[in-house]
C-alpha cells in the first residue's frame, strides 16, 4: 500500500520534488498530495519580470506543472495549508481539509520582507513576487497613465530583485526611482567598484539611483504617493515596490514547534530532514545546516535530496554555489565564488575600463595560482568560463584574462574541467555535456539541451553549449548555402571590400556551381544595399525573387498584388479615390492591410506597369511590399488630434518611411511610431518602434509579430528627433551589415554576441568606432533613392520583360480566371495537374 | 530515325530574349505553356510551366541555378526544385514535370512537342 506524501506549497523547488520522485517512482510507493497557496500551478518565478512583455502568464508555465494525468498526485491549488499536528502527522488547510500524512515536506518559499515604515502599506503599495503582484502593479500603472505626464515609481531596495522590478516598471513606461540602504546598488553580489559603473549604466537607462539612503516614510497626498528619503529627498510617485529582501516563511514550522535557524528559515541537516524525521523542508522556507539559500538552483538541488532520501536513497547537500549572473536592462552583471574576498590571504585584480563600460575583477589565492571569485559588470562575457574555474587553477596570468584583448581567448573552454559546472540551474558537467555530444550523438544545441536539461532554465549557459559542440568538433554550419561556405554577413564584407558588383564574378571567386534560389536573391540584396541602382539592371534580374522580379507579390494563381507606399498611413481623399478607380479599372480585389494601406490583389503581369503608371501618375510610389526591405512605418494619430498625444507621431512616422525606403535588408523591416505611452500603433511589435514622452522619443528594437513575437527592448530614451534618427540609421545598418539572410531584427539581437548590451555599445556609445561610416551609408541610401516602379515605366527593356509570354505579348496567361465573393473577384483555383508518378 | 522527323518544332523568341540563368514562357498553340530556360553556361531546357505544387502557370518565373552540379529551377511559389534536364522534383520524388525539346536555329529558340 503507498504512503502519503504531502507538500505544503508548489513553487518550482516543490515542482521539482514532485517531478523527481514521480519520474523514480514507477511502483507508486508514495501518493503525493500538495497544497498551493496560489491559484495556479507552479510556475517559472526566476522569469517573472518577462512577464511584462505581453502580460501571458502561460510563457511562464513549467511544463508538466500541473500532473494532469498523473494519478499519484493530487493539487490542490488556492488551498494553503495552515496547521500541522505533528503527533497525528496531519495537515489542516485554509479550505478545511484535513490530510493524514507519512511524510510531510515544507516548501512553502519565502515573502518579501518590508520595512515596517510608516505608510507602507498604502494603496499603490507593492511587493514584487508573484504574477498577482504584477497584476496589480500593472493595475495601477494604468490608472497612473490617466493624469498627465509621465507616471513615476520608487523602488525601496536596490538588490537583484530591485532592480528586476525597476526594469519590469520602466517597461511599463515609468521613470522608476531605486532607493538603496546601502552604498551602492546590489550590494551583496558586487564590490564598489563594480557597484559604480553599475550605477553609472543603470542611470544611463533611465533609472534614477539614490544610495546610501534609508526610506523613511511613504505619504498619500493628492491621489500620488510621497516617499520620504532619509537624505531629505522626496519623490512624488505614483506607486512603490517594496523590494527590500525576503524572508523565509517559516511560521507553520514555528507553529508545531520545529527548529528555526537564529535568522528564520526551517532548520534543516544535509538531508533536508527538521527536527522531525516525519518533516522535510527544501527551497527558500529552508535554512539547510543553518544557512538559506534566496536561488533556485540550491533550491533544486534540495529537491533532489530530499526525493532521494523518501526513495530510500542515500543524499547529502553538497552545498551550493550562490553564483548569479544577470542581465538587467541589457547591463550585465555577474558574481562568482568569493567575490568579496573573504578568504585568508586572497588577492584582487582590477580591471576597469570606464570608456566601455565594463569592471572585471578576479579574486585570487596569495600565490595567485588558483582563482577564488571574481564580479564582472558591464560585460560579463567570461563568466561562463570563469564560474567553473573557480577553486582550480588559473590558465593564464590574471591581468591576460581580464584585458580586453585577451578576454575569452585566454580561458578556452578547453580549459575547464571535466567535473565544471556548465549548468549552474540543473547542476549538468562540462563532462555530462561532452558525453552527450561524443556518445550519444547530440549535434546541436537544442539536441544536447533535450538530452542534458543543460540550458533549459534561465539559459545563460546556451551559448557554452554551443562552445562545448565547436570544442568537440561538431561543426554548426555559417555557409549561407551549398554554393557559399561564408555566412551571409562575411559575404557582405566581402562584396563590400571588393567591390565586386555581380553575381558571376562574386561566385566564380568566392563560391562554387552556379547558385540556388537562396543564395541569388541574398546576393541581390546585398548589392541593393550597396548601392548598384535598379534592382532588374542587367544581370541582376535573373538573381531576384520572382517578388522581386516583378516588383509586386506573386498569389497563389499566378497573379500578383500591387501595394502603393501610403507613408504613416497618412492618405489624401483624392488620393484614397484614384487606388478605387484603379481597382475598379483593372478589376482588382481590394483590401486593408495589416500596415496601414491598401492592397490591390489579383493584376496579371501585363497590366502591372499600367497599374503603376496610373499610380506614379497620381503622386504614388511602390510600397516595396514585395522585397526584403522597409515595409511601412505605422502610426497612430498623435497630438495633432489626439488629446493624449505629446507629440506629432504622423509627422515623424512620414519622415521615417520615407528616410528608410527602399533600404534593402536580410529581412523585411518594419516600424511604427505611437504618440503617447498608451502605444496605439504598437510600436513595441516592431523591428524598430519610437514611442513619444514629454521631452521626445523612446526607441525600441527588436520587436517582432509574426511566428515569434517578441516585444522591442528599450534602447534609448528621451532623444530628441534628430538624435532618434541618427540611433535608427546606425541600428539598420549595423543590422544590415552582420545579420543573417531572413533573421528579423528580434532573433539577430538575441543571437548577437552580448546582445542588447553590445548593441547599445556599437551603435550608441560607438564603442567600435564604425558609426560615422554606417552614417555616411545610409546617407547613400537616401541620396540615391529612386521608386522602383518609375524605374521600369522609364526602360523600355525593363518594360519588355512584363508579358505572359515571350512568344505572344500582352496576351494574358489564359489559365488564370476570376469568380465574385462579397462583391469583389477571387481566384478560381486550377486543380493540380500535370503530376506525373515516376 | 521516326521520332525525330516527327516533331514539330516551333520557332519562339530570339536567343536574347532569354537571359543567362533565367526563363521565360511560351504559349503553344494547343494551350500549352512551356517555360524555356537558359543556364550560365547557354544550356537550353523546356518544362512545363504549371507548377504542380500549387498550379499556377509559373515555373519560368523561378530562379535557376544548380543542386550539386545538377541544373535546376526552384518554383517560385513554394520553392520546390526540377531538375531542367528531366523535370524530376528534388524534394518529392513522386513528382515530376513534362519536359520539352528545346533547340537553337539561326540565334532562334524553338520548342518541339514532348
Ligand atoms: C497583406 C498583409 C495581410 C493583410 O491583408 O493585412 C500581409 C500579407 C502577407 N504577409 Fe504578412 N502581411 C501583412 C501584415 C503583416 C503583419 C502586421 C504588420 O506588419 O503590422 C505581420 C506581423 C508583424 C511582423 O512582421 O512582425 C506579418 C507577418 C508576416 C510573416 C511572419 C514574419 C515573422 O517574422 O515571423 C510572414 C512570413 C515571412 O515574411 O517570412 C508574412 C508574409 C506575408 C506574405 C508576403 C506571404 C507571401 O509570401 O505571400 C503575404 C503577402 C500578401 C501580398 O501579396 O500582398 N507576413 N504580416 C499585410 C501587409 C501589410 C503591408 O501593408 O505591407
Ligand atoms: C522577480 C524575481 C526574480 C528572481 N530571479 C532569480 C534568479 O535570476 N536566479 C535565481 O536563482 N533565483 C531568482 N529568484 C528567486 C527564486 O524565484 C526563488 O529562489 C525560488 O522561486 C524559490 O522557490 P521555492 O519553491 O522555494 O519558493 P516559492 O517560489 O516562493 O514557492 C513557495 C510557494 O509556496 C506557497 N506557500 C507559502 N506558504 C504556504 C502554505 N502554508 N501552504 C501552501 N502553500 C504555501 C507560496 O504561495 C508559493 O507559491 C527570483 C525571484 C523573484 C521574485
Ligand atoms: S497571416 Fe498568413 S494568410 Fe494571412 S496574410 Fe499573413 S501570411 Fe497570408
Ligand atoms: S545555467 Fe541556467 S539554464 Fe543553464
Amino acid at each position: 500500500m503507498s504512503r502519503t506524501l504531502v507538500v505544503a506549497g508548489h513553487g518550482m523547488v516543490a515542482h521539482r520534488l514532485v517531478e523527481a520522485i514521480r519520474s523514480e517512482d514507477a511502483e507508486g510507493t508514495w501518493r503525493i498530495v500538495v497544497f498551493g497557496e496560489e491559484r495556479r500551478p507552479a510556475y517559472d518565478r526566476v522569469g517573472l519580470t518577462s512577464y511584462v512583455d505581453g502580460w501571458d502568464a502561460g510563457a511562464l508555465a513549467l511544463p508538466g506543472a500541473d500532473y494532469s494525468g498523473d494519478e499519484a498526485v493530487e493539487l490542490r491549488l488556492g488551498d494553503p495549508v495552515t496547521g500541522v499536528d505533528r503527533e497525528a502527522r496531519r495537515v489542516v488547510t485554509a479550505g478545511g481539509h484535513s490530510e493524514r500524512y507519512d511524510a510531510l515536506v515544507l516548501a512553502t518559499g519565502s515573502r518579501p520582507f518590508v520595512p515596517p515604515v510608516p505608510g507602507h502599506d498604502l494603496p499603490g503599495c507593492f511587493v514584487y513576487r508573484t504574477i498577482e503582484d504584477l497584476d496589480a502593479i500593472h493595475a495601477a500603472v494604468e490608472r497612473a497613465r490617466g493624469g498627465r505626464g509621465r507616471p513615476a515609481a520608487a523602488v525601496v531596495g536596490g538588490g537583484l530583485l530591485g532592480l528586476e522590478a525597476a526594469k519590469a516598471l520602466r517597461d511599463m513606461g515609468l521613470s522608476p526611482h531605486v532607493v538603496e540602504m546601502a552604498p551602492r546598488l546590489m550590494p551583496l553580489q558586487v564590490d564598489e567598484g563594480g557597484g559604480a559603473l553599475l550605477r553609472r549604466l543603470v542611470t544611463a537607462l533611465g533609472v534614477t539611483v539614490h544610495t546610501g539612503t534609508s526610506t523613511d516614510a511613504i505619504e498619500a497626498d493628492r491621489g500620488k504617493l510621497c516617499a520620504k528619503l532619509g537624505n531629505g529627498t522626496e519623490l512624488d510617485v505614483d506607486l512603490v515596490v517594496f523590494s527590500a529582501g525576503v524572508r523565509p516563511r517559516d511560521d507553520l514550522a514555528r507553529q508545531c514547534g520545529l527548529e528555526v535557524a537564529e535568522r528564520g528559515g526551517v532548520l534543516v541537516d544535509s538531508s533536508c530532514r527538521t527536527s522531525d524525521p516525519h518533516v522535510y523542508a527544501i527551497g527558500e522556507c529552508a535554512a539547510i545546516e543553518g544557512r538559506v539559500y534566496g536561488l533556485v538552483a540550491p533550491g533544486y538541488t534540495m529537491a533532489e535530496v530530499a526525493a532521494a532520501r523518501l526513495l530510500g536513497r542515500d543524499a547529502t547537500f553538497p552545498g551550493a554555489d550562490t553564483s548569479t549572473k544577470l542581465k538587467l536592462m541589457g547591463v550585465d552583471v555577474a558574481s562568482f565564488g568569493d567575490a568579496h574576498a573573504a578568504t585568508e590571504g586572497a588577492l584582487e585584480v582590477v580591471f576597469n575600463d570606464a570608456v566601455n563600460g565594463s569592471y572585471k575583477k578576479l579574486v585570487v589565492s596569495d600565490d595567485s595560482a588558483t582563482l577564488l571569485g571574481g564580479v564582472l559588470v558591464g560585460d560579463a562575457g567570461d563568466y561562463n568560463l570563469l564560474r567553473p574555474l573557480v577553486g582550480n587553477p588559473l590558465p593564464a596570468d590574471p591581468a591576460t584574462i581580464l584585458a580586453p584583448a585577451g578576454g575569452g581567448g585566454a580561458v578556452g573552454i578547453e580549459a575547464l574541467p571535466e567535473e565544471a559546472q556548465i549548468c549552474s540551474c540543473n547542476a549538468v558537467t562540462k563532462g555530462a555535456i561532452t558525453w552527450a555530444i561524443t556518445d550519444e550523438g547530440c549535434d546541436s544545441v537544442p539536441a544536447v539541451k533535450a538530452c542534458t536539461r543543460a540550458g533549459t532554465s534561465c539559459g545563460s549557459c546556451v551559448p557554452m553549449l554551443g562552445r562545448l559542440l565547436s570544442a568537440c568538433g561538431v561543426e554548426q554550419s555559417k555557409a549561407l548555402c551549398e554554393h557559399f561556405t561564408v555566412s551571409r554577413a562575411e559575404l557582405f564584407e566581402i562584396v563590400r571590400a571588393t567591390r565586386i558588383s555581380t553575381f558571376s564574378e562574386l561566385i566564380a571567386r568566392h563560391g562554387k556551381g552556379s547558385g540556388c534560389a537562396i543564395c541569388k536573391p541574398a546576393v541581390a540584396s546585398i548589392l541593393a544595399t550597396l548601392g548598384n541602382g535598379h534592382i532588374l539592371n542587367g544581370e541582376q534580374a535573373a538573381l531576384q525573387d520572382t517578388n522581386d522580379h516583378y516588383l509586386a507579390n506573386l498569389q497563389r494563381n499566378g497573379t500578383y498584388s500591387v501595394v502603393p507606399r501610403i507613408p504613416g498611413g497618412e492618405i489624401t481623399p483624392d488620393k484614397l479615390i484614384v487606388i478605387g478607380e484603379v481597382a475598379r479599372e483593372f478589376g482588382l480585389y481590394a483590401k486593408i492591410t495589416g500596415g496601414q494601406r491598401i492592397d490591390l490583389f489579383g493584376a496579371t503581369v501585363e497590366q502591372l506597369p499600367r497599374i503603376w503608371r496610373r499610380l506614379v501618375d497620381a503622386g504614388f510610389e511602390s510600397g516595396h511590399a514585395y522585397g526584403k526591405a522597409l515595409r511601412t512605418v505605422k502610426s497612430c494619430v498623435g497630438s495633432t488630434w489626439c488629446r493624449y498625444g505629446v507629440q506629432d507621431s504622423v509627422g515623424l512616422a512620414i519622415e521615417l518611411e520615407l528616410r528608410y525606403r527602399g533600404l534593402r535588408s536580410p529581412h523585411k523591416l518594419k516600424s511604427a511610431v505611437s504618440g503617447c505611452a498608451r502605444e496605439c500603433a504598437e510600436a513595441r511589435g516592431k523591428d524598430f518602434g519610437v514611442i513619444a514622452t514629454d521631452n521626445g522619443w523612446n526607441l525600441y528594437v527588436g520587436g517582432n509579430g509574426g511566428t515569434m513575437p517578441r516585444h522591442a527592448d528599450l534602447l534609448v530614451s528621451d532623444v530628441d528627433t534628430e538624435t532618434l534618427i541618427r540611433i535608427i540609421d546606425r541600428f539598420l545598418m549595423f543590422y544590415v551589415r552582420t545579420a543573417d539572410r531572413l533573421q528579423r531584427t528580434a532573433p539577430w539581437i538575441e543571437e548577437l554576441d552580448g546582445g542588447l548590451g553590445h548593441l547599445r555599445e556599437v551603435i550608441v556609445e560607438d564603442s567600435l568606432g564604425i558609426c560615422a561610416e554606417l552614417e555616411a551609408a545610409m546617407a547613400r541610401h537616401v541620396e540615391e533613392y529612386a521608386d522602383e516602379w518609375k524605374g521600369v515605366l522609364e526602360d523600355p527593356e525593363k518594360l519588355a520583360r512584363f508579358t505572359s509570354f515571350v512568344n505572344a505579348p500582352g496576351v494574358p496567361d489564359p489559365t488564370i480566371s476570376f469568380r465574385t465573393e462579397r462583391e469583389q473577384p477571387v481566384p478560381v483555383l486550377l486543380p493540380v495537374p500535370e503530376v506525373v508518378g515516376r | 530515325m521516326t521520332a525525330m522527323a516527327q516533331r514539330t518544332w516551333v520557332a519562339v523568341c530570339p536567343v536574347e530574349s532569354v537571359p543567362r540563368g533565367d526563363g521565360v514562357a511560351a504559349l503553344l498553340d494547343n494551350g500549352e505553356q512551356v517555360a524555356i530556360f537558359r543556364t550560365e553556361s547557354d544550356e537550353f531546357h523546356g518544362l512545363s510551366n504549371m507548377d504542380p505544387f500549387s498550379g499556377a502557370a509559373v515555373l519560368s518565373r523561378g530562379i535557376v541555378g544548380d543542386a550539386d552540379g545538377v541544373a535546376v529551377v526552384a518554383s517560385p511559389v513554394y520553392k520546390q526544385r526540377f531538375e531542367l534536364s528531366t523535370g524530376a522534383c528534388l524534394d518529392d520524388e513522386n513528382v515530376r514535370v513534362r519536359t520539352y525539346p528545346v533547340r537553337i536555329a539561326g540565334g532562334v529558340v524553338h520548342v518541339g512537342s514532348p
